[in-house]
């Protein structure tokens, strides 16, 4: 584990490190990176739903013929839908987000001196880093990026002839998501062998900090479903090039009917939601894990039903894979299996409402201290209700039969799973910067950015559902065909000014970030008094985490204003006082 | 408003850029002692933006509700939407104070304990009632939405059976158009394939079928009986569509390889509609929403809803398939007449007409 190479060689340090702590930024840097391209895509499409056909002359400057006259063309207003969902959902907010903290807490906060596989690790950071050059690079070739939507249906992903985005861009996709899924299971599986293998002494499974727990849970979801996206691309990879029919049936397209058959674009979708769902909470639980702790660290107070958010962690990811069937109710599937998903979708809420419960009576009694990552915690608890509640309505198949595809669904999962996600990523962020640069980033900095981000993101995506109460479907380019649309365009704009509001007020993160990097306060020991033992560890990183002997630990991670003790919070270094009752047994 | 834009863009990079000097001074002043410590002053000003916050969260969702919310789709204009509607109306009774509670309670309680050095927080860790109650009163508040919905649901999916005299139409989607096509007289769709598609025969039609004669089809728009039921059938040719139309509560993708079937009953004729929409303009409309090419955003037709004589003066006055097909199928089609009726199976009958079917 402690590598035999020389410390100061660049290419091993920063490059081909085996260290989790490096991996970690490596992940968070290359996520991050894409996350903003990702932005900026979104701040574009946002410009033409807001202004259709008005000319944005900067627009031709940075895209060429995407936007000839600055104003954006049809099907790359597709492209550009389709790769920011793509990168926002895999790039930044799987690799991204599980990469980033994954790999800087678990070894950590369980008290192991690096991952299982520092090689593997390192070999899944690379995979991730391939799979973001070879999806960027798509937006160079010939017709350009996928442009199906992220979920890449055939028989529109497949046929060339259907879109240009669905000729060498499709293929690239592809690629890229193959290698994504080789990293995301090499990364995943060292977690789990991680988590069961490496826990210093005392280290029992119900004295983890409930972030590991998350990112546990997290990675056997990863495991169990993305090989099965594996499959459905390979498959796709199959119908595209090697003319076999998976998905295929029946076609007749650029004058003439095409020799497939059998096959049903049904199946695919299937197979694509079997992983689809999942993901949902492969995104969710790392960013509800970062949430406890924070929550639990700044409220200066155990996190209210340890226990419970285990339990629920466990529910939601069991649930979640017997749900996949709501993404489908009127594919015409039968409208018995309708049912049936309806029934487990609308079971997810409860273990979701115990978590809300648990977090806002964590916050009862509290002592909580504003720094920016609580912020955020918070934010996201507002969130997952806001866009948990909506789901409820989208879930119940009868009354997803017309609010399917509209923009309410967008307002809802961009909600639910973009702000929610986004937010514990951010919280993360703050909360952990001193244990990634050894610095503190700045406060102020941190306040303005929250505020101006929690409004202007609640202004982007509620206004969302009005449009699709009025029926307003998604992935249009623009509503000048249908009048009882269109008059909703002082909407639009409205969002639009909100979403180029908070992509600008990111600049602040960004500027924060670097700047803290380079020139912000060296952090101190354990700048938040957690308990965790990513603090005992020294500010500046070494090989194996700690200088001597890993520590032993006594007590479960939330002994926080513990009465009888002097300090607000015990370490779970510190040994039980006589007749102390450890809370984590 | 592309000027408010602009002026935001520069206050925000004014900020941005008096921020980058504040740093730096602070930075210089402090040299990087405990200038991240969150002061007092600090937390109590965070923690009164809490409950600010809510009520500005508040006061726009009201604000939007307020300009906004007769924009949604008016009250609907079929049968089974109403109930549909009716259900939409209990779930929002029953998330919206969840929401309100919820968010009252997460704001007014990070404000009213933020920190005070003078006080220790409550060792709270768990207990097992208040696991339980909300764990259970959640439980049973869906438990009855899932039963409600489903029992929606089943009506709502319910196929029809050949009492209901229903009206057929096979709504046919490709890049980028819809086609409507009804059986004709013989209240049965003939035979077709994409491997058929030639010509003015953009559907496909077998002209060796008889059943496919008579078929007519219609663009731009279609027309439906009011009180009549209407089976659907979908069909697409290239990539998946979607039959959206959000006036009817009613929307079925259009898959290649596989026929998909929605139903229901129009109760609101067109005209009436304009008149509870006050909006003389008003027409019921078919949508695509299903991404399906760079024109998805453009791929529509007009439904019209009238009296079912209106709604058979304008079906006769429609061309069959055969005059449409134009001379050269007529011969070859003259030519199988024979055979075509001795081969005829009753299970191929059941391929589209379901229920026509004795």
């Amino acid at each position: 584990m402690s590598a035999t190479h020389n410390d100061n060689d660049f290419l091993f340090k920063y490059i081909f490190s085996t260290d989790h702590k490096m991996i970690a930024k490596q992940f968070f840097l290359t996520g991050s990176i894409m996350g903003l391209i990702g932005m900026l895509m979104s701040t574009f499409f946002r410009l033409q739903l807001g202004y259709p056909g008005e000319s944005f002359p900067f627009l031709e400057t940075i895209m060429g013929d995407w936007a000839p006259g600055g104003v954006l063309t049809p099907d790359k207003y597709l492209a550009l839908i389709t790769l920011h969902g793509t990168i926002m959902v895999f790039f930044l907010l799987t690799a991204g987000l599980s990469g980033t903290f994954s790999n800087l807490l678990i070894p950590l906060q369980i008290g192991a001196r690096d991952m299982a596989s520092g090689f593997l690790n390192m070999l899944s950071y690379w995979f991730f880093f391939l799979s973001s050059c070879v999806m960027i690079a798509s937006l160079f070739v010939e017709g350009g990026p996928a442009s199906g939507g992220w979920t890449i249906y055939p028989p529109l992903s497949a046929l060339p002839e259907a879109v240009p985005g669905s000729g060498m861009g499709m293929t690239l996709w592809i690629v890229s998501m193959a290698l994504f899924i080789v990293g995301s299971l090499l990364g995943s599986l060292n977690y789990i062998v991680t988590v069961f293998n490496l826990r210093t002494k005392g280290m029992t499974m119900t004295r983890m900090p409930l972030t590991i727990w998350a990112f546990l849970i997290t990675a056997v979801l990863g495991v169990l479903s993305f090989p099965v996206l594996f499959s459905a691309v390979l498959l796709l990879l199959f119908d595209r090039s090697f003319g076999t029919s998976f998905y295929l049936s029946d076609i007749y397209i650029a004058g003439k009917a095409l020799e497939v058959d059998g096959g049903s674009p049904i199946l695919y979708e299937h197979l694509f939601w079997f992983l689809g769902h999942p993901e949902v909470y492969i995104i969710l639980l790392p960013a509800l894990g970062i949430t406890s702790e924070v929550v639990a660290t700044n409220s200066r107070k155990p996190i209210f039903g340890y226990r419970a958010m285990i339990g629920s962690i466990l529910a939601i990811a069991f649930i979640s894979f017997l749900v996949w069937g709501h993404h489908m109710f009127i594919t015409g599937m039968n409208p018995f299996l309708g049912a049936v998903f309806t029934f487990t979708t609308l079971l997810v809420a409860i273990p979701s409402a115990v978590k809300v419960f648990n977090y806002i009576t964590t916050l009862w009694k509290g002592n909580i201290k504003f720094t920016p990552a609580m912020l955020f915690a918070i934010g996201l608890v507002s969130t997952f209700i806001t866009g948990g509640l909506t789901g409820i309505i989208l879930g119940d198949s009868a009354l997803d039969i017309n609010v399917h595809d509209t923009y309410f669904v967008v307002g809802h999962f961009h909600i639910v799973m973009g702000l929610s996600g986004t937010f514990g990523m951010i919280s993360g962020i703050y909360h952990w910067f001193p244990k990634m640069y050894g610095r503190m980033m700045d406060k102020n900095l941190g306040f303005l950015h929250f505020w101006l981000t929690i409004v202007s993101a609640y202004g982007v995506f509620f206004p969302m559902h009005f449009l699709g109460l009025a029926g307003v479907p998604r992935r249009y380019y623009q509503n000048t065909e249908f009048p009882m649309f269109n008059q909703m365009y002082d909407i639009n704009e409205l969002i639009t000014v909100f979403a180029i509001i908070a992509a600008a007020a990111q600049g602040l993160f960004i500027f924060n970030i670097l700047y803290s990097i380079f020139k912000g306060p060296r952090a101190p020991q354990n700048p938040w008094k957690a308990t965790t033992l990513e603090w005992t560890t020294p500010v500046k990183h070494i090989h194996g985490n700690w200088p001597g002997e890993i520590p032993e630990v006594h007590r479960w991670p939330y002994d926080y204003s513990k009465p009888n003790a002097e300090e607000d919070f015990i370490p779970q270094t510190v040994p039980l006082a006589e007749g102390e009752e450890d809370q984590g047994h | 408003m592309l000027d408010l834009l602009i002026f935001v863009g520069i206050v925000l990079g004014i900020i941005a850029i008096a921020k980058v000097v504040k740093v730096l001074e602070l930075s210089s002043n402090v040299k990087g002692e405990n200038s991240y410590n969150i002061t007092d002053k600090e937390n109590r000003f965070q923690a009164f933006l809490m409950p600010v916050f809510l009520v500005v969260y508040f006061a726009f969702i009201i604000w939007q509700v307020v300009k906004w919310g007769d924009r949604v789709l008016p009250v609907s204009a079929s049968d089974h939407g109403v109930i549909i509607d009716q259900l939409m109306t209990t779930t929002w009774i029953i998330i919206i104070p969840v929401f309100i509670f919820t968010h009252i309670l997460l704001f007014y309680f990070a404000w009213k304990y933020a920190y005070d050095k003078n006080r220790k927080a409550q060792f709270f860790a768990h207990n097992n009632r208040l696991e339980i109650i909300w764990t259970a009163i959640p439980a049973t508040v869906l438990l009855i939405l899932i039963l409600y919905g489903l029992s929606i649901w089943n009506d709502v999916m319910e196929p029809l059976t050949p009492e209901d005299n229903a009206v057929e139409i096979e709504l046919y989607a490709r890049q980028f158009d819809w086609t409507a096509r009804y059986p004709g007289e013989d209240g049965k769709f003939g035979e077709s394939s994409v491997r058929m598609i030639e010509g003015v025969n953009m559907l496909g039609l077998d002209s060796t079928d008889a059943k496919a004669w008579d078929d007519k089809y219609v663009k731009a728009e279609f027309h439906l009986p009011v009180n009549r039921p209407v089976q659907f059938y979908f069909r697409a040719q290239d990539v998946i569509h979607s039959a959206y139309m959000p006036h009817f509560r009613a929307q079925m993708n259009c898959v290649p390889g596989m026929i998909t079937r929605f139903n229901f009953l129009p109760t609101k004729t067109t005209e009436e509609m304009q008149e509870i929409t006050g909006n003389p303009e008003f027409q019921y409309i078919l949508l695509c929403n299903k991404i399906c090419g760079a024109a998805h955003y453009n791929m529509k037709m007009e439904i019209i809803v009238e009296s079912e004589e209106d709604y058979n003066k304008w079906l006769s006055e429609q061309k069959e398939f055969l005059v449409v097909e134009g001379n050269e199928a007529k011969v070859e089609i003259q030519e199988v007449e024979e055979e075509e009726i001795i081969e005829e199976s009753p299970e191929e009958d059941t391929e589209l007409s379901l229920l026509n079917t004795k």
